[in-house]
């Protein structure tokens, strides 16, 4: 046991929200170089908040970037694998920012603000390297900034979220799924993106520094539970949202990923690796991310862990993985050589020396009923 | 938290009930607490041959698995298979429906050198 209870605590970053998860019993560990709430009471009871009624998540840690100026959308569009001319004003996509190899370096979520004004939310991991990435490619006339340390930033999501913003903000519509609104309210600037990572109807709210602890508090107040990481984690993996470091990385392309309606290969003028992309589209893929589902009880599958072949061949390992709380069955990701990533296709999960059996099922795990 | 004065200790948070010449070991209410959300426990198989601090057993919470340490040397006999159907008694029932583990002593002068109650309280303070 003192291995998992006496935690190291080399702690580099704290969002503006660090004192209020500690006074509300978070247990805080370290995660992509911040001190971060793992949970405040339980994992499960978290997680089964968000799919039931609503949950908060602090994401302050994630990196908010604009992009002003006459062709920030062009730009955009030469830098990123999803068609940003599609977006009309108050609009948002999930996009990828690709190596010159196609490789994944940080999946993301752009907003439209308005012409020529575009908002972005990046992995809190990947802040310096995508501003900098970005920087390299930035034309004259174009102005880049890194605002992640003005913004306090929290996903409220669950099936109550919508009437909980409603009850704060009364008369202030929300926008459409995947849009964006802002606003000023009693003075203070304010961000609302009806978007999430849980698979659930929801908003992700954005305040400045100063006011993120009042505000996540409101919510609270309103009956959203505080959820921490650990929810998240096994939220996102249910519907099969991919966590970059985990299920991307820089040695796959987001074809390898599963990510392909996010890549518009047709679109002018391509985009950094849209070549590679075209190339593997064309000559075919050798291995894909699959969703794999225990077919029995077994210990929770998690990233790392060893994945076989009936014939006992280490083929892969999962790049996650949880004892789903939804569904109480072992679910995971993993990139599978082909003649082995069909549905239906068995493997054996390593767990410790034992193997349990699983199958190769069709994408989310979890859908709303 | 409670810490049953009945019981001895170790630093691993592993509580340890003397029966003749058998122990039974569980985890505290205290390591229950740090873990939350048990969904599942790995048992160490009948018969196998310990030493003291051998990782015998696994208890899994969501997030994270976590050895189970043997804390006296002997032999296994008898793991609690009601965790496998319900491995949330490790959380509802720490010393008593939750216990992991059974061992036959090696040595049963070796419980004597663990903490009492009033140690262990020192340990999580």
């Amino acid at each position: 046991m003192s291995r998992s209870l006496s935690r190291v605590n080399n702690t580099i970053h704290e969002t503006p929200l660090a004192p209020l998860h500690i006074e509300l019993g978070a247990k805080m560990v370290p995660f992509a170089g911040w001190n971060m709430p793992v949970q405040y009471t339980s994992i499960i009871d978290e997680h089964t908040a968000v799919r039931e009624h609503a949950g908060i998540f602090d994401i302050s840690h994630m990196g908010q970037f604009f992009v002003e100026g006459d062709g920030a959308e062009a730009w955009l569009n030469s830098l990123l694998t999803n068609n940003v001319a599609k977006l009309g004003l108050g609009e948002g996509q999930y996009s990828i920012m690709l190596n010159e190899q196609g490789g994944v370096i940080d999946d993301l979520i752009l907003y439209r603000e308005a012409e020529g004004r575009i908002f972005l939310v990046v992995n809190a991991s990947m802040i310096d390297e995508d501003f900098a990435w970005m920087s390299k490619y930035l034309p004259e006339g174009l102005n880049l900034r890194n605002e992640s340390d003005q913004w306090a930033a929290m996903a409220v999501q669950g099936p109550h979220a919508a009437a909980l913003f409603a009850e704060l903000f009364p008369g202030q519509p929300l926008p459409p799924r995947n849009g964006m609104a802002s606003w000023t309210h009693e003075g203070e600037l304010l961000m609302v993106c009806s978007t999430g990572y849980t698979g659930e109807e929801g908003y992700e709210f954005f305040s400045s520094s100063a006011n993120g602890s009042a505000w996540f508090q409101r919510f609270i107040d309103a009956g959203a539970k505080p959820c921490g990481l650990g929810a998240r984690d096994s939220l996102r993996l249910e519907v099969c949202y991919p966590l970059n470091g985990s299920d991307l990385s820089p040695s796959h392309t987001p074809l390898e990923a599963g990510l392909g309606f996010f890549c518009d290969l047709e679109k002018e003028g391509g985009f950094v690796g849209s070549e590679i992309l075209a190339d593997q589209k064309r000559d075919g893929l050798q291995k894909r991310l699959v969703a794999l589902k225990y077919t029995g009880r077994g210990a929770p599958p998690r990233a790392h862990y060893g994945v076989f072949s009936k014939e006992g061949e280490q083929i892969s390992e999962l790049t996650s993985g949880v004892l789903s709380p939804s569904l109480r069955e072992g679910i995971a990701l993993a990139y599978l050589p082909l003649d082995h990533a069909k549905i239906g296709s068995l493997v054996d999960v390593d767990v410790r020396g034992r193997r349990f059996e699983a199958k190769v099922v069709k994408k989310p795990f979890y859908k709303k009923a | 938290m409670n810490v049953p004065d009945h019981l001895r200790y170790t630093s691993d948070h592993e509580w340890i009930l003397l029966d003749g010449d058998t122990v039974t070991v569980g985890i505290t209410d205290h390591a229950q607490e740090e873990l939350t959300d048990v969904v599942f426990v790995e048992l160490p198989e009948n018969g196998r041959t310990c030493d003291a601090g051998d990782p015998v057993a696994v208890v899994e919470s969501v997030k994270a698995a976590s050895d189970i340490y043997i804390p006296v040397a002997g032999e296994i006999v008898e793991g609690n298979i009601d965790l496998e159907a319900d491995p949330s008694l490790v959380n509802t029932d720490p010393y008593g429906a939750g216990w992991i583990f059974k061992v036959r002593l090696k040595d049963a002068a070796a419980v004597d050198a663990l903490m009492d109650a009033s140690a262990y309280k020192g340990l999580i303070g």
